[in-house]
């Protein structure tokens, strides 16, 4: 395929009801989009339905779109309300402050991996110190097996730590576009991607331990 | 004059560290405790090498069936 296009290009080829530039968006963000409104909803088909509904409201939106954001982060906004509108119907609100108090109460790192704030010598220093992994080969972390283990350790966190960590560090958005799309604060979103992060780290650790 | 940062402080850092927000007194002392450091530069090298592999988590493919539900959805746009 060619190269690909950029935004601008993009949305205009798509104002002129260009097939190819529909195609292209699609192929980008369509398994992103459809991972995203998962996190909201259980059902994968309800999940797919509201991918759909997005490319629609995209396509219907198109003239009123003033590029004020990115082309992209404004699809990811579309999706976003309609999961937040319909699982409000479905009395399932997330509630970000809720979530923010259990999210201050975790440490990045056990507390007992450091010595005690009475050890005579370097209290809160390492007591159990993180190995290098740069003796890992390569293909061990690019195995099927060590990106399924990231793959459920990220399916695994809470809610919205979980959406955090999949619009930065998979969809590779910024944190700004994140919490515009979430419509959180700049910190909320840095201490969820905190939390998040060292979660996925610390699976992979143990995971990898074995290596030693 | 300050406080030497301890490890269990530094590792809370990380994240601020890495996205580039982190104020630059607290960023001089986290580079200088590193450079002492060997289990917080493990760990600092171990939390980027997990960036970067959910950076290369594979997308799934779109089915024939998602992308032909995709184009009639494109088509009948186009019509209007």
């Amino acid at each position: 395929m060619d190269a690909k296009l950029d935004e601008i290009t993009l949305l205009n080829l798509l104002r002129q009801r260009d097939e190819m530039a529909f195609t292209q968006l699609v192929e980008q963000y369509h398994s992103s989009l459809v991972r995203l409104a998962h996190i909201y909803v259980q059902d994968t088909t309800i999940a797919e339905e509201m991918a759909q509904e997005t490319w629609l409201a995209v396509l219907h939106g198109l003239d009123r779109f003033e590029g004020r954001s990115s082309l992209k982060t404004w699809i990811f906004t579309i999706l976003t309300n309609k999961a937040k509108t319909r699982s409000q119907r479905e009395n399932r609100t997330l509630s970000y402050t809720d979530l923010e108090e259990s999210v201050e109460a975790e440490r990045a790192v056990d507390p007992k991996r450091f010595k005690d704030p009475s050890a005579d010598k370097n209290p809160g220093h390492w007591a159990a110190p993180p190995d290098s992994w740069s003796s890992i080969p390569e293909d061990r972390f690019l195995s099927e097996e060590t990106m399924n283990l990231i793959r459920e350790t990220i399916d695994g966190l809470p809610e919205n730590q979980r959406l955090v960590i999949t619009l930065h560090d998979r969809d590779e958005l910024s944190a700004q576009e994140i919490c515009n799309i979430l419509g959180i604060s700049e910190t909320n979103q840095r201490v969820l991607l905190h939390r998040a992060r060292a979660q996925v780290r610390h699976a992979l650790e143990d995971y990898l331990q074995a290596e030693f | 004059m300050e406080n030497e940062m301890t490890c269990k402080e530094l590792v809370e850092l990380v994240t601020e560290y890495l996205e580039g927000t982190l104020p630059e007194d607290a960023r001089r002392r986290m580079e200088n405790h590193l450079l002492g450091c060997d289990g917080c530069t493990n760990y600092l090298e171990q939390m980027r090498q997990t960036i970067r592999l959910m950076g290369q988590l594979r997308e799934e493919n779109l089915t024939s069936e998602q992308r032909d539900d995709l184009l009639r959805l494109f088509h009948d746009w186009k019509k209007n």
